[in-house]
């Protein structure tokens, strides 16, 4: 059987963990903002309607949220970790071959023939997610990863899917893709759907029909993979594959099984500078850091551990060494001797811009954050230069903290005993 | 090999050298194709995780505020523990969610009524109709007070 990839992505997910714990919010208006309360980064489907934007700043809409009785939340990064963690282990549970893509998304790669339909399979899985977690997940699936994100965009946003849409088992491919806009699909940024439009290619269907020599030659190489994907033909591999702004995630299963924490610490620090070089590469800044271990299986239920851990980084960074430093710690606190292990990885959420990013020197050192500054351009331009990992990190510490301000987080549901959600028994 | 359970000591141990008690368990079949007895099976103590958590994705604790339920064993201030993916079935211990809020009740199911119970004195039973939409938010499976 030829690789088919599937895209399992959560509705809305920040807002959909906190209705989780709070069922009042279900149906309504729910925004959760940034770090320091700053922007928006998340809104619920009924908030979206309102037409409030992605990324607004707080203070420039917090009169709009009030007459319209939005619901209004800072960031609760440890539960959005926990969170994210059980919805990828249920999904590592149901399927051998999941690559977790960010905080919200994985794709499954479909190997092996079964005896259900896809479609069947991944209703399964979206009805267990749901039923286990209590997060609503959209799938879609196709030939290639882009279509599969094409088909889960499809899924999520038309309610005749139910959730669920095989694109290549439609009767008419084509038809869907010209709903689409050129800029919605996955490898084609807003300038480049800009200058497309420009040149008469609207929609996802337009762009499928150009001639991919053409796409080489006047777009990036990613436009280019995104035209073949598009075709049907597989060209994203994880390290090419486009990155997500709301987080970013690495990860890797190990051929053979790791038993020592040297060889783990050494794998999760590759896979920060790799993330790290992402941010970077888009102007970026984590506010958090989630780590995830996972052991070997060993039945088909639950019967391995996996484990993680979330970091709320005292001041948000793209700096490896920084990054490392808190990925090795709670690596630190998860490890236990004896035990076999299958998968690491990391993701960054709270992603911000770094240019909006409250950048503020620590009391200690106010000249740090610019040598940090010129010693990360140094190293990635040597890197790009004579090649991936020239130059590689030891351990490095990092002093000075704050309090990040957030006055309407909800508690940490499920990181903390003294933060329980409440039952009634009256 | 299935499900086994090894008392004594330790194969390997040098002899006439106490070993305190190593309890090798085997946590589940060992998969096809070349198993070692050492693989999964040192666990240094006995971890109440394994015993109380089958399903850790899709378990919760919560915190229990109230004394309806106090003849089912379930005390104010109590910690439950709550298994999403468990089948609510008639006369289960249920968190269920009750205008919003998540309630803890049992559930029960006869003769085509179904009822959220409350376990004490002074706490009425709460029927659901035909119609409504009962959202069980998951199944109490344990309940932990000090003692």
């Amino acid at each position: 059987m030829k690789a088919v990839f599937a895209l399992v992505d959560c509705n809305n997910f920040y807002a959909s963990c906190e209705r989780v714990f709070n069922p009042k919010l279900e149906g309504e208006p729910v925004v959760v903002l940034s770090n320091n309360d700053g922007c928006i980064i998340a809104r619920s489907n009924e908030a979206k309607a309102l037409g409030i934007k992605m990324g607004a700043p707080y203070f420039q809409v917090r009169d709009f949220l009030r007459e319209y009785r939005v619901h209004v939340l800072s960031s609760n990064y440890a539960l959005y970790g926990d969170m994210s963690h059980r919805v990828m282990s249920i999904l590592h549970r149901l399927e051998p071959d999941v690559e977790v893509y960010s905080i919200d998304e994985a794709f499954i790669r479909f190997t092996q023939a079964r005896s259900q339909s896809l479609t069947e399979c991944a209703r399964n899985i979206r009805t267990v997610v749901r039923r286990d977690t209590g997060i609503p997940v959209s799938i879609g699936i196709g030939p290639t990863k882009t279509l599969a994100k094409l088909a889960n965009r499809l899924a999520k946003k038309d309610p005749r899917w139910d959730g669920v849409l095989d694109i290549s088992s439609h009767p008419d491919p084509d038809s869907l893709m010209s709903s689409v806009e050129v800029g919605d699909v996955w490898g084609i940024g807003h300038k480049s759907a800009e200058r497309l439009k420009a040149c008469g290619v609207s929609t996802v269907l337009a762009l499928k029909n150009v001639d991919p020599s053409w796409m080489r030659r006047h777009y990036t190489i990613t436009g280019f993979r995104t035209v073949m994907e598009l075709l049907g033909v597989p060209m994203v591999s994880m390290a090419e594959q486009p990155a997500d702004r709301k987080s970013m995630a690495c990860s890797r299963c190990f051929g053979e099984r790791i038993r020592s924490l040297a060889e783990l610490n050494e794998a999760l620090s590759s896979h920060v500078a790799t993330a790290a070089e992402k941010l970077r590469s888009q102007g970026l800044v984590a506010s958090c850091l989630n780590v995830f271990l996972m052991t070997a299986r060993f039945a088909k239920d639950d019967a391995y551990i996996t484990a993680n851990r979330t970091v709320e980084l005292p001041e948000a960074t793209s700096h490896t060494p920084v990054l490392i430093h808190y990925a090795l710690e709670c690596l630190r606190c998860m490890f236990r001797e004896g035990t076999d292990y299958r998968k690491i990885g990391v993701v960054f959420t709270g992603l911000v811009s770094e240019a909006l990013a409250s950048r503020q020197p620590t009391l200690f050192d106010p000249g740090r954050l610019d040598r940090m500054d010129s010693l990360m351009k140094t190293v990635d331009q040597v890197n790009a230069r004579w090649g991936r990992d020239t130059l590689r990190y030891g351990a490095m510490g990092f002093g000075g903290r704050w309090q990040m301000h957030r006055e309407r987080k909800t508690p940490s549901f499920t990181t903390r005993w003294d933060q329980l959600p409440v039952v009634r028994a009256s | 090999m299935s499900g086994t359970t090894v008392h004594g000591l330790c194969e390997g141990s040098s002899p006439g050298t106490a070993m305190a008690t190593l309890r090798p368990l085997f946590l589940a079949g060992v998969p096809a194709g070349f198993p070692s007895p050492a693989d999964d099976y040192i666990e240094k103590h006995l971890d109440l995780n394994e015993h109380l958590v089958k399903h850790p994705s899709a378990t919760f604790f919560v915190r229990v505020t109230g004394n309806s339920m106090t003849d089912a064993g379930i005390r104010n201030g109590d910690i439950l523990i709550v298994d999403r993916s468990l089948s609510p079935s008639s006369g289960r211990v249920v968190i269920a969610v009750l205008d919003g809020e998540l309630t803890v009740k049992r559930l029960v199911k006869r003769n085509g009524v179904v009822k959220l119970a409350s376990e004490s004195d002074g706490h009425p039973d709460i029927e659901i109709p035909e119609d409504a939409d009962l959202q069980v938010w998951g199944v109490v499976t344990y309940a932990i007070h000090g003692l």
